[in-house]
């Protein structure tokens, strides 16, 4: 198995003890199939036990393990070090506020997905009894790419947006949104849109793209947020132009 | 200490502890929740879970097969009244997922779909591609931030149960944040912290599944029941361990060894079946004890594939086709790509059997209910005997649903009988924990490493409490676990910052897996037969006239654990032949 010396230098900060964040130099060994996140767990295993980060799976799917490489918003269980042949450096998940060295306080993700009601909004509940509700594949298609998010976070550190406008709901909850909106079970579509079709939703986007470019799940928020805005529009047609329309 | 007063605490938000509040808050709405975890929800371990979940839902099939497929799954020690219950409540608790929107992949016709498992009769496993857990996990979270009597306690690290007059009364936790310890009363608790795996050095578990909840039960007294039965999974990616779904074979793959062939056929899981045309409870489709022991085998006869990684066999889907594969399939094409270097469509994967489930836990009834009044479990960190020796794939899934709506149910059940409690009577309970972690704060001489005992502990169970296991190994097992145990005590926390210190968290967790594993090898040494999952070299046979019975392991401080036996339930399935050649009945 091919070994290298790999150099990190971590972003460190404890609210405790320091007043500023400061970058922090570890070299340890590695194999030369490993992921960062390897390289992390050595050093914490090995060189310096305070190192803090979160991580589970390491199969990128739990969404914990988000945080800056080389300036990127990456899981680190999925960043494989034969792609960074020089230094590499780690920081918290940008546009979050720092709990210590890599973990990042997520509160105001948490509140605006549970804003845009992630969840199936039926008039009339329909008893276990009666069993599924038919869905074909097509109608499934159209909606599951937009239920694979993972809730990492990475598309709102990738977002411009976001970081200029922090009250942004952001790609992830709005695609959750849409996900819900475009599933035939769901009849929540009006009452998510109140959240959705505003200035904190999908039209503050500017469409920079930059949330399906560091998506690890393939979910491409960018193309739900532009449907949203077409629904949006739509809807906004309906009401203001047409004679008695309701969205 | 500041105390947070509650109805229920839930310890644990995957996939039981999310399921157990939703019915808590559907069923009784005035009751107010508690939900507590070391980590946000969606990071739960529910998550990884790939293949799918087992409902009878289709024409062709039964209960009745069902359930003998589980109990001869389990090697006859699943409680069948339990199994009886479980495959009843399989199908409602999956529809209503799919009323909840779970993305379950359909037929043509919009009926849900359902994929062959290994060890089933019938095709029974509902699935969303190879992401169901991630679905089941992700379609739970969403729908319970719709209910206000839910609050959720993310990352607090949960610590001791808090007893008074012999009834669980509540729960210390710590704020992981802030590092402030918090107190939880409330009438009853249910835990719902997953397994352990990760005492084990090589496994399919992420990073949290270290059995906190599990010890936590233990060392407030409830028995841990059945622990020496770990399951390994026979299809691990086998650098990083990653899960390579029970799927791959349900959709037709197949295992060759280094002569190209398919070795399964030379263990009593033949005649060979034609390759793409995979045979129910045959071959590729045999459960997993038997597959994992097969390897095992191969490898003594030489016959596995030597890679940088090891010795490993091959997993051979090239004939699925590229469509199949990327449409059921993409989380393990992707895997294998990138981990470990392998175009599935193209390629053979190496692979090799990967500690993943525990079959053992915190010992519950069919009402999930403990020995202990007020404490209840489901999910992977309980027994409540479903799985017997062996869990089939797809099962577990279900369990989490059928068992943390159970637990819920029970609870409420239980709240009518609960006397009132003074507050302040859980002071000096509370004090205690507070007394153990100002301990590690405080203590100058700490000498041990964690990292080091932990080393030590996964190596053990590695080299002792393996797939095969025989009397000398598992004495020398329970002797270094104990030892480490003793050690333990003396265990150096290097970071003293409160906030957020992992190096805190992960010496808790050490704990955890400590005691567990003294709960799995001392089992594993008592249980002197070869049954499901745990295999003895020295006793090969399955034993009904000595151990058609539970193990019940009771802790005794810092002393060796009480082990002592619980028969199993049975009601219309008397011990029998596990037959899982291609022409069994």
């Amino acid at each position: 198995m091919k070994e290298r010396l790999v150099q990190l230098d971590v972003l460190r900060y404890n609210p405790d003890t320091d007043t500023e964040a400061h970058f922090q130099r570890y070299e340890v060994m590695c194999q030369e199939e490993w992921v960062v996140l390897d390289a992390l767990n050595k050093v914490k295993e090995s060189i310096d036990p305070t190192l803090n980060y979160r991580w589970s799976c390491h199969m990128a799917v739990c969404g914990s393990c988000g945080m800056m490489i080389n300036g990127e918003p990456k899981l680190s269980c999925h960043t494989f070090l034969r792609d960074y042949p020089g230094v590499i450096r780690v920081e918290p998940l940008t546009h979050f506020p720092v709990e210590r060295d890599l973990v990042t306080a997520p509160d105001d993700f948490m509140e605006k997905l549970k804003r845009v009601k992630p969840y199936v909004i039926a008039k009339q509940k329909k008893p276990i009894e009666e069993g599924e509700y038919k869905q074909t594949p097509a109608q499934l298609m159209k909606f599951r790419q937009y239920s694979m998010c993972i809730n990492c976070m990475l598309c709102y550190a990738a977002c411009p947006e976001y970081g200029l406008t922090p009250h942004f709901v952001g790609p992830a909850a709005l695609t959750l949104a849409h996900r819900y909106n475009l599933d035939s079970r769901d009849e929540g579509r009006k009452e998510r849109m109140e959240v959705v079709a505003t200035k904190e939703g999908v039209w503050e986007c500017t469409f920079v793209g930059a949330c399906s470019e560091v998506c690890p799940a393939q979910v491409d928020p960018a193309s739900a947020l532009q449907q949203l805005k077409i629904v949006g529009s739509i809807d906004w047609i309906v009401e203001h132009l047409l004679p008695g329309g309701k969205p | 200490m500041e105390t947070v007063s509650t109805d229920v605490v839930i310890v644990g938000a995957g996939g039981a502890g999310l399921r157990a509040a939703i019915a808590l808050a559907e069923t009784a709405p005035t009751l107010r929740i508690a939900l507590i975890s070391k980590v946000y929800p969606m990071r739960s371990h529910t998550c990884a879970a790939e293949g799918g979940a087992a409902g009878v839902i289709k024409p062709d099939d039964s209960f009745d097969f069902h359930f003998h497929d589980t109990v001869g799954g389990g090697d006859w020690l699943s409680d069948q009244d339990c199994v009886e219950y479980f495959i009843h409540e399989a199908p409602k608790e999956l529809l209503q997922l799919e009323h909840w929107g779970c993305p379950w992949n359909r037929e043509a016709d919009g009926s849900v779909a359902v994929r062959p498992f290994g060890g089933m009769k019938k095709q029974r496993t509902w699935f969303a591609a190879d992401k169901s857990g991630f679905h089941i996990l992700h379609t739970l979270f969403q729908t319970s931030l719709q209910f206000p009597s839910i609050t959720r306690f993310d990352e607090y690290f949960g610590l001791d149960l808090l007893m008074h007059d012999g009834r669980c009364r509540g729960i210390t936790a710590m704020e992981m944040r802030s590092g402030e310890l918090r107190q939880f009363h409330a009438k009853a608790v249910i835990i719902a912290g997953g397994g352990a795996g990760r005492m084990f050095p090589f496994s399919t578990n992420g990073a949290i599944k270290t059995g906190d909840g599990i010890a936590m039960a233990y060392r407030a007294g409830a028995p841990l029941k059945d622990m020496e039965f770990v399951q390994y999974h026979p299809t691990g990616l086998p650098n990083t361990g990653s899960l390579l779904t029970e799927a791959c074979r349900g959709e037709g793959g197949i295992l060759t060894n280094k002569h190209g062939r398919r070795y399964l056929q030379d263990y009593g899981m033949g005649p060979e079946t034609p390759v793409g045309k995979p045979q129910l409870k045959t071959m590729e489709l045999g459960p997993r004890d038997r597959l994992s022991q097969a390897y095992w085998h191969e490898l003594q006869k030489g016959n596995t594939v030597s890679t940088q990684w090891g010795e490993c066999v091959l997993l051979d889907m090239r004939h699925l086709g590229a469509k199949k594969i990327r449409e059921r399939l993409p989380l393990v094409h992707e895997l294998a790509e990138s981990y470990l270097g392998v175009d599935i469509i193209k390629d053979p994967v190496p692979i090799r059997p990967v500690v993943h489930y525990m079959m053992g836990g915190i010992s519950t009834n069919t009402a999930a209910a403990t020995p202990l009044p007020g404490l209840f479990a489901a999910g992977e960190c309980a027994c409540v005997s479903l799985n017997g020796a062996n869990r089939l794939g797809s099962n577990s899934l279900v369990e989490l649903l059928v068992f943390g709506r159970r637990a819920a149910l029970s609870a409420i059940d239980y709240l009518q009988t609960v006397p009132a409690l003074d507050a302040s009577s859980l002071n000096a309970a509370a004090d205690t924990t507070r007394q153990r972690i100002e301990a590690l704060y405080n203590r100058n001489d700490g000498v041990e490493s964690m990292s080091g005992l932990r080393r030590e502990m996964m190596d053990t169970m590695e080299k002792n409490v393996g797939i095969y296991r025989n009397e000398a190994g598992l004495q020398e097992g329970v002797n270094k676990i104990h030892e480490l145990r003793a050690r333990y005590t003396r265990v150096k926390l290097t970071d003293r910052s409160r906030v957020f210190n992992t190096d805190l968290f992960q010496i808790l967790e050490l704990g955890s897996m400590l005691d567990c594993a003294e709960a799995v090898t001392v089992g594993a040494l008592a249980r002197r037969e070869s049954r499901g999952a745990h295999q003895r070299l020295d006793y090969v046979d399955r034993d009904d006239t000595n151990f058609l019975r539970h193990t019940m392991v009771h802790r005794q401080g810092a002393d060796l654990p009480r082990v002592d036996y619980l028969d199993v339930v049975i009601t219309r399935s008397p011990p029998g032949v596990r037959d899982y050649s291609g022409d069994h009945k």
